[in-house]
């Protein structure tokens, strides 16, 4: 039962950095916006997070530096994707590549290649008084860093926010009809645009955990793929916040998985265990990609006529 | 192009060059801001190091076209997937894969003659890349499953296979036991081809891959038929092409294409499969120069021997300069993925409007503009959905 606690715990602290990328994601991409480059984004967030809490000593003002910086570059992806009106996946691609080039060359330049990491502040395990005392509800649920608190209770309001209310209308609308939207007056770019700079606050703040929450320091191309899987996660919670939750405690578990089969000796090759987050992603994506709430506008630029 | 003047000629060639040319100083300015930052020199004097590293001498154009080959091959992959509306991120996984399998042929076929093992060598490359890609378009045709990620999930998964196979059955069983493979036997190895220079054999086939690439797509009924899908999958239905049927042959032949990339680099150029063999970013790498090239045959040529340039380039300009790291070059990649993709941005307005109407190249482009809309690949039944969440 104790390694039950400790492993449902693992899942879902692996789980918070593709929740948070999610809730981000999900509303860009039911504003029409498919951003591959989200594994872009979480690195460079990652990498500002660590230099932004050395800088400062604290891991807060660490983690809003990296948001800053991402939503810089969330900027650039809109500024190509939704002004120029280029092919998204292409913009994506380049993000990716722009972001693991320069986290690379602005790593070392600060850093040094080959020196041990610098101490620095970070995500510290935060109690919740007496919720955390409950015999292993306790340990699974109320013994993590406060970033795991937050995303999970953004979950509710995220929700919300896409079904109840304006600002959620007007994202699902802009995604799924954007020239219906225009002449009712939504203006479609402004949409869009925030829409993809609020996913860049999100995979800033995802980065900046990866860093500063399960690690302590930045290393070269460390997000490994979470990028991408908070995509697949959006798709396998078919496109609301409450579905990226579950899709994302699902690959939270996987990786726990992972991590224990790793530790156990089985005399399984360590590589294979690996590649079981990759595997259940591939899965995942068989098993919705039918029916699906994916926008109808989905990756096509709106060119106003 | 017949009946065209010099002139005209030079003017198409011109409007052919423009955007590209544009990109290039644009990536490199914003380059030389990334050098500003991160280091003491001078960002003229690096560009200068890189290259004169990468065409200053004869024996660096060497290293360049070298390092162009597998360029060209993951270029030639994600290309021939375009034309026909797939995107395919997965050129490094296929490139990977098609890396093992050849070893595996080279190494464990051994006491044939070359004549024989090379083709085969070269064969199992093709084949493991194709099923790579074969499987990318399985899960699209049948689950519905978007290539973007899956192809980005098989990169990591060959990843970790390739480390497996070098730390554990394809291990040199040699002290200190360095993770890599035996090293692959003379009579499955390329080497050079033009006395003095180390370039090697793979320079003719990819050469010949950028052939049958053009020959194919442009001089066949299926490649016809692929492309057709590529610019609008709806009318090609109509008119009884199958877009399935697109989707596994440009999926296999590009995870192909990867894959023979990945036995050439093996074979001629690392001699064994190592732990590091996929240190460079191949696949992405590939991506750049397909776009700078248009996915165009003699584009991808030409961009393939720049952005081999440009790597070769950098690791002179890594050393000569001390503080400008390798790396730079990614960037200025990066920036030429944004920059091409995003040319629009230096269209001059007013010719835009007075050449649209009767330049057949002008028209390629607008054509060129439609495969990117392709994205979404299947037409899907997308009324009503907005609603039906709350």
């Amino acid at each position: 039962m104790n390694e039950l606690a400790n492993f449902l715990s693992t899942a879902i602290r692996l789980a918070t950095p593709t929740l948070l990328a999610g809730l981000g994601i999900v509303f860009s991409e039911r504003a029409g916006i498919v951003n591959i480059g989200t594994e872009g984004l979480m690195l460079i967030g990652a990498l500002s997070g660590v230099m932004g809490s050395l800088l400062t000593g604290n891991v807060w003002l660490g983690a809003l530096i990296a948001i800053i910086v991402t939503v810089a570059f969330a900027a650039v992806f809109a500024f190509f994707t939704v002004i120029i009106k280029a092919d998204q996946t292409v913009i994506g691609t380049g993000m990716n590549l722009l972001a693991s080039g320069l986290t690379i060359t602005v790593n070392r330049a600060v850093f040094g290649a080959n020196t041990s990491p610098p101490k620095i502040d970070t995500f510290r395990t935060t109690p919740i008084p007496l919720l955390s005392k409950i015999p292993y509800l306790g340990e699974i649920f109320f013994r993590h860093p406060v970033p795991i608190y937050l995303a999970f209770l953004l979950v509710p309001i995220a929700q919300f926010m896409m079904f109840r209310s304006n600002t959620g209308l007007k994202v699902r609308s802009v995604g799924e009809n954007p020239k219906a939207c225009d002449t009712v007056g939504i203006n479609v770019t402004r949409t869009r645009f925030l829409a993809i700079l609020y996913s860049g606050v999100m995979a800033g703040f995802a980065g900046a955990f990866v860093s500063m929450g399960q690690l302590s320091f930045f290393t070269e191309g460390m997000i490994a793929g979470g990028g991408f899987i908070a995509l697949a996660a959006v798709v396998f919670g078919n496109y609301t916040p409450l579905g990226v939750m579950i899709a994302s405690l699902v690959f939270g578990a996987s990786n726990a998985l992972m991590f224990r089969l790793q530790a156990l000796s089985t005399g399984i090759p360590s590589q294979f265990p690996l590649m079981i987050p990759y595997i259940i992603t591939i899965f995942s994506l068989c098993l919705v990609s039918r029916k699906s709430n994916k926008p109808a506008g989905s990756a096509i630029p709106y060119i106003k006529e | 192009m017949e009946g065209m003047t010099i002139k005209q000629r030079l003017q198409a060639l011109l409007r052919t060059l423009y955007f590209p040319i544009m990109a290039i100083i644009a990536s490199l300015l914003v380059g030389s801001i990334v050098i500003l930052f991160t280091s003491k020199s001078n960002p003229f004097v690096a560009y200068g190091h890189m290259f004169q590293g990468g065409f200053g001498t004869k024996r660096s154009f060497d290293a360049t076209l070298t390092k162009a080959i597998p360029l060209m091959f993951t270029a030639l992959s994600f290309s021939i997937a375009k034309r026909s509306g797939i995107i395919n991120l997965g050129a490094q996984g296929q490139f990977t894969a098609g890396a093992i399998s050849a070893t595996a042929v080279g190494i464990y076929l051994t006491g044939l003659p070359a004549a024989i093992h090379l083709p085969l060598t070269l064969l199992a490359g093709f084949i493991g890349g194709s099923l790579f890609g074969f499987i990318t378009a399985a899960l699209k045709v049948k689950f519905g499953a978007s290539e973007l990620i899956v192809t980005i999930m098989l990169n990591y998964i060959a990843a970790l296979l390739a480390a497996y196979f070098v730390t554990g059955p394809m291990l040199e069983q040699l002290p200190p036991y360095y993770p890599q493979s035996p090293a692959i036997p003379k009579t499955a190895r390329l080497g050079s081809f033009i006395p003095g220079l180390n370039v090697h054999t793979g320079l003719l086939i990819v050469l010949g891959g950028v052939f049958l690439y053009y020959f194919y797509l442009w001089k066949t009924t299926s490649g016809f038929r692929m492309r057709v899908v590529g610019l609008n999958p709806t009318a090609g239905e109509y008119a009884g092409m199958s877009v399935a049927r697109s989707t596994i042959l440009s999926l296999f032949l590009a995870g192909g294409l990867a894959g023979l990339g990945g036995a050439v680099e093996i074979i001629a150029v690392q001699g064994r499969l190592m732990i590091t063999s996929f240190s460079e970013s191949f696949g992405f790498t590939g991506i750049a120069v397909a776009l700078l090239g248009n996915l165009n045959p003699l584009g991808i040529v030409f961009s393939g021997i720049l952005f081999g340039g440009i790597s070769a380039g950098s690791l002179r300009m890594e050393v000569l300069t001390r503080d400008v790291n390798a790396s730079v070059a990614e960037v200025i990649q990066a920036l030429i993925i944004l920059f091409i993709a995003g040319r629009m941005m230096f269209q001059i307005k007013r010719r835009r409007k007075m050449t649209t109407a009767a330049d057949p190249d002008v028209q390629d482009d607008v054509l060129a503009e439609d495969t990117e809309g392709a994205d979404t690949p299947l037409p899907e039944p997308a009324i009503e959905k907005a609603g039906d969440q709350a």
